[in-house]
C-alpha cells in the first residue's frame, strides 16, 4: 500500500514544432507522498502536467494516473485528480462561491452538496470574506487560494499543482505553504513544479529536476545534495578582485560563480578539510584581501548547479531561483 | 449514454448556460446588440429607410417587423462567437476540461444561453413593432409558430457562429468576420425589401437566401403583407418548408463541425 504508484509516466516526449518541450521523461510518485519538480521555465513542468492531467496527449511514452491511462481512460483520470494550472483558471466574472458551486455541480455534486462545499473551502482557505466578490478583484494570492480550493472541490485522492507560488509576495507563498502542508498531512498525493529550489526542498518527499524536457537527477533532497558530495564554498571579498575566481579555481570541483557586485564567490568543493585556512592563505597570497570564508554543506541550488552548469540566479525578491518569475 | 449520463450532460448543460446568464447580468452593456440595438433598428427602418419605400399593398411597418426580427436575430448570432472566444481566451476551459463534466456542454450551453437572448431580442422586436402600431393578422397559435420559425433559424445560426468563434479564437476577431458574413446574410434577401426590383444576380441569391425563407414563412404566419407570393423561386413558394430544411440543414452542418473544432481547438 505505502509503496502503491500513484503518478507514473514513462519515456514521455512532446513537441510543439521545433520545440521540444519533452524528451523522454520518467516521473513516478507513490501514494501520499509529494513529488517536486523543478525546474527552470521552459524545461518542460508545465507540458508535463498538462499530459498527466489529460489537457494534452505526449507524441510518444505513456502515463498512469490513479491505475488510469491518461491518454486511453481520461474520464477516470479526471474523476481522480485535482488540478490548479499556473494560469488562474476561474472564471473572472463570477464570484468566488459562484465558481466553487458551478465547479462542484460539473463534479457532479448535487446543489446543496455543491453549496456546502463551497463554503467550507472558503473558510478553509480564508477566502469568506471575499467569497461573494467577483474574483475580477481578487489579489494574486487570493486568486491561487480560489484556484486551489477549485481544485479540491471533489476531494480528489491526486493533485497536481503548477507552479503554485510563482508571481506571489513572500507572505502569500508562506500561505500557500500552510496550505498546501495541510492538504499533505492529509494523506493526499501531489505532484508539485517549482522553479523555487527553497520550494521542493520544504515541500517535496522526492525531487526531480528536469532541463530541457528530461530528468537530469532524481531523488530526495539529501540524495541530490550527498551527490554533489562536499560542499559549498563561499568567499567574500573586502573589495572586487579580477584574479581572485581564478585564485580559487584549484581548490573547487566546479565553476566558480561570481556575485553582480564581485565580492562574493561561490563554487562546489570536493573535499572540505582545513578547505578554509587553504583559501585564506591562497587569497592572501595572491594579495586579495578577504572579508569571509565558509565551507558550508550544498543547497539545491548548488546541486542544479552542478548538474547544468548554468548559475541559478536570485530571484527578484532575493530568493535563490532558476528564473524569473514569468 | 445510460440515464445518469443523460442526467449528467443536462446537468452540465444547465450549469454553464446558468454561468453565462451571469456573465450577462455582470456585463448588461455587452447585451446591446439584443436589447437597444432591435429599437433602433426598428425605429431607424420604418421611419427613416421605410419612408422612402412604397409597397403595392399594405404599409412599410407591417412588411418589415418580420424582416427586423430577422436582421436583429442574424446580426445577434454574432454572439456567440463572441462568448467562444472569450471563453477560449481565458483559462476557464481548461479547467472545465480537467473536470469529468459532459465535455459538448460548453458548445450546447452557449448555443442556449444565445437562443434565450434572441427570444429576448425577438420579444423587444415585437414590443417596439406593436409600439407604433404594427399588428398580427392572424390567430395566436399562427404567430407562436411565426416566432418559433425565427428562434429555430438563430439556434442553427449559432451554431454557425460557435464555428466563427472556435475558428478565430478571439472576440475582436469574431466580431468582425461575423459582421462581414451576417450582415450581408441579412441584407440580400427579401427581409427588408421585396426582391423583384433587385438586379437579376443580386435577386437570385436572395431569393435562395436562407433568412429569406423563414423571413416569408414568417410573415405568412403573422398574417402580414407578402409580396414574395408572385416570386416564383422554390423557397419562396413553400417558405415553410424552404425555413424548415434551411435551420436544420445548417444545424446538421454546423454542430458537428463546432464539435470538431472544439476538439481541435482544445488539444495540442
Amino acid at each position: 500500500m505505502a509503496t502503491e504508484t500513484v503518478i507514473e509516466a514513462r519515456g514521455l516526449r512532446k513537441r510543439f514544432g521545433e520545440t521540444v518541450a519533452l524528451d523522454g521523461l520518467d516521473l513516478e510518485a507513490a501514494a501520499g507522498t509529494v513529488l517536486g519538480v523543478l525546474g527552470p521555465n521552459g524545461a518542460g513542468k508545465t507540458t508535463a502536467v498538462r499530459i498527466l492531467t489529460t489537457l494534452s496527449s505526449p507524441d510518444e511514452g505513456e502515463a498512469r494516473v490513479a491505475g488510469h491511462d491518461v491518454v486511453r481512460e481520461p474520464a477516470a483520470v479526471k474523476r481522480q485528480i485535482g488540478v490548479a494550472a499556473q494560469d488562474a483558471t476561474v472564471d473572472g466574472v463570477l464570484t468566488g462561491r459562484q465558481n466553487l458551486v458551478m465547479i462542484g455541480r460539473l463534479c457532479g455534486l448535487p446543489r446543496s452538496a455543491a453549496r456546502e462545499r463551497a463554503a467550507d473551502l472558503l473558510g478553509q482557505f480564508e477566502l469568506l470574506d471575499a467569497g461573494d466578490r467577483v474574483v475580477k478583484t481578487y489579489s494574486g494570492g487570493m486568486r491561487r487560494r480560489l484556484d486551489l480550493a477549485a481544485a479540491l472541490i471533489n476531494r480528489p485522492p491526486v493533485l497536481f499543482l503548477d507552479e503554485p507560488t510563482t508571481g506571489l509576495d513572500p507572505v502569500s507563498r508562506a500561505r500557500m505553504w500552510d496550505v498546501i502542508r495541510s492538504l499533505v498531512a492529509d494523506g493526499i498525493t501531489l505532484l508539485l513544479t517549482t522553479q523555487y529550489l527553497d520550494e521542493a526542498d520544504e515541500l517535496a518527499d522526492r525531487i526531480v529536476v528536469i532541463d530541457h524536457g528530461r530528468a537530469i537527477a532524481d531523488g530526495t533532497a539529501a540524495q541530490l545534495k550527498a551527490e554533489i558530495g562536499g560542499g559549498r564554498l563561499e568567499v567574500t571579498l573586502s573589495e572586487p578582485h579580477g584574479e581572485a575566481a581564478a585564485a580559487l579555481a584549484p581548490f573547487v570541483s566546479g565553476p566558480v560563480a561570481v556575485s553582480a557586485d564581485r565580492r562574493h564567490l561561490r563554487a562546489p568543493v570536493a573535499h572540505t578539510g582545513g578547505l578554509a585556512t587553504t583559501v585564506v592563505r591562497a587569497l592572501d597570497a595572491a594579495q586579495i584581501i578577504v572579508e569571509d570564508v565558509q565551507v558550508r554543506p550544498p543547497s539545491l541550488d548548488d546541486v542544479f548547479f552542478a548538474l547544468t552548469g548554468s548559475a541559478a540566479p536570485a530571484g527578484a525578491d532575493g530568493r535563490p531561483a532558476l528564473a524569473e518569475a514569468a | 449514454m445510460g440515464v445518469a449520463g443523460v442526467r449528467g450532460a443536462l446537468r452540465d448543460t444547465a450549469v454553464l448556460t446558468g454561468r453565462n446568464l451571469v456573465h450577462i447580468a455582470r456585463e448588461p452593456l455587452r447585451l446591446s446588440d439584443v436589447t437597444i440595438q432591435p429599437v433602433l433598428f426598428t425605429l431607424l427602418f420604418i421611419y427613416v429607410l421605410g419612408a422612402g419605400i412604397v409597397l403595392p399593398d399594405g404599409t412599410y411597418k407591417d412588411y418589415a417587423i418580420a424582416g427586423l426580427l430577422a436582421m436583429n436575430l442574424v446580426t445577434s448570432a454574432i454572439g456567440t462567437a463572441v462568448g467562444l472566444s472569450d471563453d477560449l481566451g481565458s483559462g476557464v476551459i481548461d479547467r472545465f476540461r480537467t473536470l469529468p463534466m459532459w465535455k459538448p456542454a460548453v458548445l450546447v450551453g452557449r448555443s442556449l444561453t444565445d437562443l434565450l437572448t434572441a427570444t429576448l431580442c425577438g420579444a423587444i422586436v415585437v414590443a417596439t413593432g406593436l409600439v407604433v402600431g404594427w399588428r398580427p393578422q392572424s390567430d395566436a397559435g399562427s404567430v407562436i409558430a411565426g416566432f418559433a420559425v425565427f428562434l429555430l433559424f438563430s439556434y442553427a445560426l449559432s451554431w454557425g457562429c460557435a464555428c466563427i468563434g472556435l475558428f478565430t479564437g478571439d472576440a475582436e476577431s469574431s466580431q468582425g468576420m461575423g459582421l462581414v458574413i451576417l450582415f450581408p446574410l441579412a441584407i440580400v434577401s427579401d427581409a427588408l425589401v421585396p426582391t423583384q426590383h433587385m438586379p437579376a444576380v443580386v435577386r437570385a441569391i436572395a431569393d435562395w437566401n436562407p433568412v429569406s425563407a423563414v423571413t416569408t414563412a414568417s410573415r405568412k404566419l403573422l398574417g402580414n403583407a407578402d409580396p414574395a407570393t408572385t416570386v416564383h423561386a422554390w423557397p419562396l413558394q413553400h417558405p415553410a418548408a424552404a425555413a424548415l430544411i434551411w435551420s436544420l440543414a445548417l444545424l446538421a452542418v454546423f454542430a458537428p463541425l463546432a464539435a470538431r473544432l472544439y476538439r481541435r481547438k482544445t488539444s495540442d
